[in-house]
């Protein structure tokens, strides 16, 4: 067994004006996972220490955290690769704190409605319907988001101006509409078009970089730049029904 | 304390959860349904299931085919009555998902693909690649987003059932940003909280998975039934219990021992060819092959790692294009977690906890004995699983059942309307209970506790049990809860996001479970399906074809009494797999 230093920010909103840092010694075996270095805190030396963590296999987006100052899932990432440390764990970046590592999610929660991420349209009456594997294709990438929020943290863009849609939830946008399934394009393109919609994107791709699924919002950004352009122009020549 | 109205109340929003409050939404849109969850829904634990959901659909498939492998896979203590209802509405239900949107795996022609998993006579599980919950939860979730007359209550921990004349009537839930205590008032209240699988060491679960709801229930006077029936999954990463999806196996992945040997054939698996074949060798159910691994232990034909005895599955021979295609999830797990990489490598895997088949007992509705009281999913004992669960046939129990127990809870709010009733002054014991836990300044940790239970229940209500072992861990339990009883005292004492005291709720909930688990085991003196017994070798159905029962006994051990199985059409046979039979052409 080695040791590593393990620095974690605390903040407790009762009683601390500032956010601090604790310095923990946590003894690691090679197959420790930075997750499984926390919970040996939470058992062993601080039961006040607080994250959030849930499947330990990198799908329920639970443990999503700064580590050394990189978005990362707790859960898949290890002490031994951040050896001989310290290793800093910092809640995710641009999100309110509402103890120690775990953020305020309201806000992502609120933007992920926003973008109508149901199925639009009259679907068959009974049965399913037919899709091929290269319709499914177009938008299966997309659907892999697991709401990690680490593309948030990531985002220099949101961190400006918290009013930006954000990539998870342009990227579950862009899901819904490459799906031969859905009829809500137009429904969705309010969205896309908004001010705080695609064009608030600056293009960094560091969202896509961080992504533990390979979800690539910034591709799911950029296609929908291109969509609205295109809607753009279409609206001169020929005004949506309704709009 | 913040008191909130709610016609119906469903605790747990995974699967099962989502489609219970969809369903009691469509069925009277007026009704007021309150979904609450200790997580955000997408985190629930049937986001890590990966394998697929059981659907007729196959030409040369019938319901026949479905209801026999479910009910010989539980070896016969299934309700056939209730098998009947469940494989009568699973396509239909899994045909619902994809019209809501779920990314079902497609055959070239567009149709919805299905593929082989343990037990099952013909190809009929549903799946999307690897990623089966995951995509059933997430599509459930948003699709959930549509009927603002579900409100959520994301992140609350409910800690408490509020029972008036023998009626559910609502629970006292902790608001865990703030900490502050909140009393539901609702007609009716569904549970789906899912399994209990964290009572073990080695588990394939997540940690929330601490058998809450059962424990909610339990207190509150419903019985849990057939609680000794845990399923062991076969293939774990050791250590971490990470699991690696019979999908492997239904695509045509092999296990070996140490000598490279397909060890399943001195089984009564075998033989191994022709191979593949439906519910022969790799295609067994999934506690044949757990109990295999057992013996295989004892022989000294496993591989000794760090994290203990693994045998080998291999997915080699299906080439990396299918490997990607098909199992890309646990190709990525087995990478990350495991250093493997699986087109080169075979995967080091054992058994862990996956599965609780008992539950909180409900009839065909998904009405508990108390009134006004519904429960869905792993949390609840239906009846379709007996003493062995067949993979695949959870993920559709949840939609399934969980669709019933909504539409039955909007029913009877229909059918039995309920005065309003300020709850405060019951729900007032309660909370003071739950504010003493952090006032304590004695006690032992929370986690010397609870890891002695779970090793307790490793050692005693194991893959094989012997009466003394049974008995032993009883004991411990007993002992457990006294010193639980007398103490934990927690590092953290405030009130905000204090996951800590959750922990130590949590724990009070799984030592009973526990229990449950425990004393049930002991009272079954015969082996079936899941529940094997070195003292009792062979199944009994003179003296124990029949349910068993736990009841609460307050700070006592739970009393145990047994009840009729339903036999309408499959009298009990000998379970029956391996054997001659046709190859299968896998798609």
């Amino acid at each position: 067994m080695r040791t590593i230093a393990i620095e974690c920010l605390r903040y407790h909103p009762e009683t601390d004006r500032a956010p601090r840092v604790q310095s923990y010694d946590v003894p690691f075996s090679d197959d420790m996972s930075v997750l499984q270095g926390l919970q040996y805190i939470k058992d062993q030396l601080d039961g006040s220490l607080t994250f959030r963590w849930s499947c330990r296999m990198a799908i329920c987006g639970s443990c999503g955290l700064m580590l050394n100052g990189k978005p990362s899932l707790g859960c898949e990432h290890f002490l031994r690769d951040y050896y001989p440390g310290p290793l800093r764990i910092e809640p995710l970046n641009h999100f309110p704190i509402v103890r120690d590592l775990a953020i305020d999610q309201s806000d992502f929660l609120r933007k992920l409605e926003s973008v109508k991420p149901w199925l639009i349209g009259e679907p068959p009456q009974k049965g399913t319907h037919l899709q091929t594997p290269r319709q499914l294709d177009e938008y299966y990438q997309y659907s892999q988001c697991i709401n990690c929020l680490l593309c948030y943290a990531a985002c220099a863009q949101y961190g400006l101006n918290d009013k930006f849609t954000g990539p998870a939830a342009l990227a579950l946008l862009h899901r819904y509409n490459a799906d031969s399934r859905d009829h809500g394009k137009q429904e969705r393109m309010q969205v896309v078009n908004a001010e705080d919609g695609v064009w608030g994107c600056t293009l960094v791709g560091y969202c896509s970089e961080v992504c533990p699924k390979g979800v690539d919002p910034a591709r799911a950004v950029n296609q929908n730049k291109i969509e609205s352009t295109k809607d753009y122009f279409l609206r001169f020549l020929a005004p949506r029904k309704g709009a | 304390m913040q008191r909130v109205h709610a016609d119906v109340v469903v605790i747990g929003a995974g699967g099962a959860g989502l489609r219970a409050a969809i369903a009691a939404a469509e069925r009277d849109p007026k009704l007021r349904v309150a979904l609450m969850s200790k997580v955000l829904p997408m985190r629930s634990h049937t986001v890590a299931a990966e394998g697929g959901a059981a659907g007729v659909t196959r030409d040369e498939d019938s319901l026949e085919h479905h209801f026999h492998d479910t009910v010989s896979g539980g070896d016969w203590l299934c309700d056939q009555d209730v098998v009947d209802y469940f494989v009568a509405h699973c396509t239909e239900e899994l045909e619902q998902l994809e019209r809501w949107g779920c990314p079902w795996s497609r055959r070239p022609d567009g149709h919805v693909n299905t593929r082989f998993f343990g037990g099952m006579t013909i190809q009929r599980t549903w799946f999307a690649a690897d990623r089966s919950g995951f995509h059933m939860l997430h599509t459930l979730f948003q699709t959930s987003l549509k009927y603002p007359q579900i409100r959520r209550y994301d992140e609350y921990f409910c800690a408490e059932l509020i029972v008036v004349d023998g009626r559910a009537r609502g629970v006292l839930a902790i608001c865990i940003a703030t900490g502050e205590l909140i009393c539901i008032e609702a007609s009716s209240v569904v549970l789906a909280t899912g399994g209990a699988g964290r009572v073990y060491r080695q588990n394939t679960n997540a940690g929330t998975v601490t058998g809450d709801g059962m424990g909610l229930a339990f207190r509150a006077g419903a019985p849990l039934r057939d609680m000794e029936f845990v399923q062991w999954h076969p293939t774990a990463l050791p250590g971490t219990g990470i699991l690696i999806t019979e999908a492997c196996r239904g695509e045509g992945a092999i296990l070996v021992n140490k000598d490279g040997y397909r060890y399943l054939q001195d089984y009564g698996l075998g033989p191994v060819d022709p191979w593949p074949r439906a519910k022969a060798m790799e295609l067994g159910p999934r506690d044949r092959l757990s109990q295999a691994f057992w013996h295989e232990h004892r022989k000294g034909r496993t591989l000794d790692t760090p994290q203990g005895p693994v045998v080998q599955l291999d997915l080699r021979h299906l080439g990396a294009k299918k490997i990607h295609e098909r199992l890309p999830l646990i190709t990525e797990a087995a990478q990350t977690f495991a250093g493997i990489d699986t087109v080169k490598q075979p995967i080091p895997v054992c058994p862990a906890v996956h599965y609780t088949m008992g539950g909180i007992q409900t009839n065909v509705r998904c009405e508990t004995p108390l009134r006004g009281l519904y429960a869905a999913g792993e949390c609840a004992s239906v009846g379709i699983h007996g003493a062995n669960r067949l993979g695949s046939n959870s993920l559709v129990e949840i939609v399934v059942f969980g669709r019933v127990a909504g539409e039955s809870a909007a029913e009877y709010v229909r059918a039995t309307p309920q005065p309003v009733r300020d709850l405060s002054a019951l729900a007032q014991a309660p909370a003071e209970r739950l504010r003493a836990m952090l006032d304590r300044r004695e006690g032992e940790r929370l986690a010397v506790l609870r890891d002695a239970m779970r090793d307790s229940m490793e050692e005693g209500v194991g893959i094989y049990r012997t009466e003394s072992g049974i008995r032993a861990t009883c004991a411990k339990l007993a002992e457990l809860r006294g010193r639980y009883r007398r103490g934990v005292r927690l590092d953290d004492t405030s009130r905000p996001f204090n996951t800590e005291w959750l922990s130590a709720i949590e724990l009070g909930f799984m030592l009973e479970v526990a229990e449950a688990m425990a004393h049930s085991a002991l009272e079954r003196q015969e082996s079936r399906g899941a529940h094997m017994r070195l003292d009792y070798e062979a199944r009994d159905d003179a003296r124990f074809l029949k349910h068993s029962l736990a009841h609460y006994g307050g700070d006592g051990a739970p009393r145990i009494d047994h009840r009729p199985v339903t036999i309408t059409k499959s009298p009990p046979k000998e379970r029956h797999y391996g054997g001659a039979g046709k190859q299968a052409v896998l798609s």
